[in-house]
């Protein structure tokens, strides 16, 4: 019997004890700061590290395993339907934002704006997208509440619309790498990587000018529904990205050692779904919080 | 040799490459045993060490999540305060439901999907054994937080286990660490899923096809799916709670154009799901036993497939019949009324099935038989005043009573926790090695069948009459039946004290007789649907490693 047919089972394994202390011990620290305790940030600091730590660990011995190889395509069969069900949940967790912006829009904001509600409480609101609310909440400069706030909402056409065209030629380099892949041309996978990571980075610091510019403005987490479901849903998507790009510049140094053959490459096949799932959000942000 | 044949390598995480090369010959058909010391169970990769992991910790927090219960029922065993503050009632009302729920129910469920899945389907062990590992790990870090609240200022969570803005907004320093608990939670039980839907579609031996798996496979297959559609559903609901609360958005705030019954839509778009994610496998445990014990095969194998899929799609659409009061437009609470009386129908199959299958059956009446027959009757019971909530006109009576407060433990503890007994009962043989004492056992079914209905019978009653949930006192014409709720309370809690003296009796030798490969007559045939019950043909307790090489199918009915 060959090792190629054996689905192989690990050991003892030592990293997701480690990831998960990690894990523990940076979501009990944030809550520690959020509820105002100065030790707060050392052990979210802390419990970062080790999270870091255990992915680097984690994936490096995933990748000497998969070089030697350890895995049979049975065993890359279960990550790729790994991979496809963890794209799946992340897809359900931005349904829940889309969804809100869908529900606040077309349902509660005018609810607000009209009948008893509107002749008692608040006359004035007038229920149209987009809003601040009834009373126009924002936030000041130190982060404390303030009241009747005018703002402006993001236009569509200036960075977004670059924003788009940047993510969607990524999404085409990054196939144009796969090609090289698979037609054994080194070169081209490296090529189409680093501008893949390169466009990744570039949408994520348009994205910083985009932010730093609305908070000049006044426009803020703070700023009512908009504002919410603006940074939230913008928010969680360049979180996305940024992971994204982390994903496909690992990808992209395992390429330069010279890993993956046209055979074996989930790692790359991994990050490219990813990459086309956060692309496809983006399409939906950009219909959804800029267009429409 | 085929793609599906599993040899091990003896390898840790830190040097498998060059382990590899060295052992590979020598050790052909070599089955490593489990390594030695507490740490074996620290860093197990082993479905059946991991599935024993979940189990105890399941019964721990059944146990936990128990006393809170008898705080809860020694409190309202008269009117007026007794013992606790008020804050502290609804601090436990909130904390044993997300411990039953999240720390009891799935986790119990996952344990035996863990255990018992490679072996039913003739697979080597889960797909993605190190991730096993990680959501057991997970899920203790999760409770970990929650549990912690409870010690902390202003006490743990109190505003109900759907932790309802602008309610659940005002817990105080329990607040973020109840939210993150949600997200560990959430992140094990995904991984877990995951798991479980890689190692059902890709780990089946050759020959096990989708349409001859055992019913447990299908039935945890089909729950899989929904909570990774759902358990980030819950998580982005909490991560809005926690912006509102600490970074200023408006999400559940009229004020800023936010609406708190927009939480409700989300939490329920879960919640609704999330209860079928705890009886899905009941069912699934329920069609093994019951055939076995009546020997004769399930009856409607492909039915109970189908029932499974369409209970488990309307639980998408028919999540706003728990907010039937909150003011809905007149044409939303006719959908999720229809919507909801539709479930009634995939279930009823079931139960009429499960009837056939013990129809003119030679049927024995073993500990795990008993509670798989009192699930089928009580769950009945809880199903049919589902139905009657389901009325939207009626459920303005039903309402935030201590009538859902019936119709839900008669779902889940008679019949979600009574099928885990069940499968505990079935299954422990197996993994022990040794028989359980059934004379204690049919004791022990006894004691909490009878008591179960003491409690949660006159709860249909309070509740009908008015009284409302989720308050330590109440109006003095309830007193009796709440009394007697109490005596039921305290009957059921004391009982479960047997069963655990039984399990740990059975690990340590149990009756001391000789347990068969196949434990239960008839197990090998019936215990696994269309086809042979795999897990009956390994020896009692199986060995470390079962499959290594897959097993060969055989089909049980004539084609």
């Amino acid at each position: 019997m060959s090792t190629k047919d054996a689905y192989y089972i690990p050991h003892k394994a030592t990293w997701p004890v480690i990831g998960t202390a990690g894990l523990f011990c940076m979501l009990a620290g944030f809550a520690n700061y959020l509820n105002g305790s100065s030790a707060g940030v050392f052990w979210m600091l802390t419990g970062l590290s080790i999270f870091i730590v255990m992915l680097v660990g984690w994936f490096t011995l995933q990748s000497t395993e998969s070089e030697s190889g350890t895995f049979n395509k049975q065993v890359g069969n279960s990550y790729r339907i790994g991979m496809m069900w963890f794209i799946f949940s992340e897809v359900a967790f931005f349904c829940v934002f889309f969804g809100t912006l869908w529900y606040t829009r077309n349902l509660s904001v005018p609810w607000l704006g009209e009948g008893a509600t509107k002749e008692f409480l608040h006359p004035l609101f007038e229920g149209t997208w987009p809003t601040n609310g009834p009373e126009q909440l924002g936030l000041d400069k130190e982060g404390n509440r303030i009241f009747g706030v005018e703002f402006e909402p993001m236009g569509a056409w200036g960075l977004p619309f670059l924003n788009t065209l940047l993510l969607l030629s990524s999404g085409v380099t990054c196939t144009w790498a796969h090609h090289g892949l698979l037609k054994k041309n080194r070169s081209q996978l490296i090529k189409g990587l680093i501008a893949t990571v390169a466009l990744g980075f570039i949408f994520v610091l348009c994205q910083a000018v985009e932010y730093h510019e609305a908070y000049s403005e006044g426009l803020t987490l703070g700023t009512g529904i908009y504002g919410s479901t603006f940074f939230m849903l913008t928010g969680f998507h360049g979180f996305h990205v940024c992971v994204g790009a982390i994903i496909l510049s690992v990808v992209l140094f395992r390429s330069w050692k010279g890993h993956f053959t046209p055979d074996n490459h989930f790692a790359f096949e991994a990050a490219a779904w990813y990459w086309h799932f956060v692309d496809v959000v983006w399409l939906g942000l950009f219909i959804f919080v800029y267009l429409m | 040799m085929s793609v599906f044949s599993a040899k091990r390598y003896d390898g840790d995480d830190h040097n498998t490459s060059h382990n590899l090369h060295e052992h590979h010959d020598e050790h052909h058909d070599d089955h490593h045993g489990p390594a030695k010391g507490i740490l074996r169970w620290v860093f197990t990769t082993n479905h059946k060490d991991i599935g024993t992991l979940y189990l105890v910790f399941a019964l721990a927090m059944f146990f936990v999540g128990g006393a809170m219960a008898m705080i809860i029922r020694a409190e309202l065993f008269q009117p007026g305060l007794q013992l606790v503050q008020p804050e502290f009632f609804n601090s436990m009302t909130t904390m044993h439901a997300l411990v039953m729920v999240f720390g009891m129910m799935m986790p119990a469920f996952v344990g035996l999907a863990n255990w018992m899945l490679p072996m039913m389907i003739g697979a080597p062990d889960m797909a993605l054994p190190r991730m096993n590992n990680m959501s057991f790990w997970l899920l203790v870090a999760g409770v970990l937080l929650l549990a912690s609240t409870l010690f902390m200022e202003g006490g743990a969570p109190a505003a109900g286990w759907t932790l309802y803005p602008p309610l659940v907004l005002q817990t105080k320093a329990a607040f973020p660490f109840a939210v993150f608990s949600v997200h560990l939670l959430g992140i094990s039980s995904i991984m877990g899923s995951i798991n479980i839907i890689a190692t059902i579609t890709n780990m089946r031996a050759p020959g096990m096809t989708l349409w001859k798996m055992p019913i447990f496979a299908w039935t945890w297959l089909i729950t899989a799916f929904l909570l990774i559609a759902v358990m980030p559903v819950f998580a982005g609901a909490v991560t809005m709670l926690l912006t509102d609360k600490f970074f200023g958005t408006s999400f559940f705030s009229a004020a800023g154009g936010g609406d708190p019954v927009l939480y409700q839509h989300i939490f329920w778009f879960f919640g609704h799901p999330e209860v079928y994610i705890l009886i899905l496998p009941s069912f699934g445990v329920a069609s093994t036993i019951i055939p076995v014990f009546s020997r004769k095969p399930l009856f409607g194998y492909g039915s109970m497939v189908g029932a499974t899929i369409a209970i488990a799609l309307l639980s998408f659409v028919v999540w706003s019949h728990h907010m039937f009061t909150v003011g809905m437009p007149i044409i939303g609470e006719l959908f999720f009324m229809w919507a909801t009386i539709a479930i009634a129908v995939p279930t009823g199959m079931k139960v009429f099935n499960w009837v056939a299958t013990m129809w003119d059956g030679a049927m024995s009446f073993e500990t795990p038989m008993l509670f798989a027959i009192a699930f089928v009757v009580l769950f009945t019971i809880g199903g049919f005043t589902g139905v009657m909530m389901a009325l939207a006109p009626l459920d303005f009576q039903y309402h935030d009573t201590y009538f859902i407060v019936a119709h839900f433990h008669y779902v889940l503890v008679p019949g979600a926790t009574f099928i885990i007994m069940a499968a505990v009962y079935y299954w422990l043989p197996k993994w022990t090695g040794h028989m359980y004492n059934e004379k204690i056992g049919r004791l022990h079914f006894w004691l909490s069948t009878v008591s179960v209905n003491i409690l949660f019978f006159p709860q249909h009653f309070v509740g009908l009459a008015g009284m409302p949930r989720r308050i330590p006192d109440y109006a003095i014409q309830f007193s009796d039946w709440n009394m007697i709720s109490s005596i039921g309370g305290f009957i059921f809690g004391a009982s479960q004290l047997l069963f655990l003296y039984i399990v740990i009796d059975t690990i340590r030798g149990g009756t001391g007789e000789k347990v068969t490969n196949e434990v239960w007559e008839g197990a090998r045939q019936y215990g696994g649907g269309i086809v042979e019950g795999l897990e009956w043909t390994l020896p009692s307790p199986p060995p470390y490693h079962t499959f290594t090489e897959p097993p060969v199918i055989k089909s049980i009915l004539p084609h």
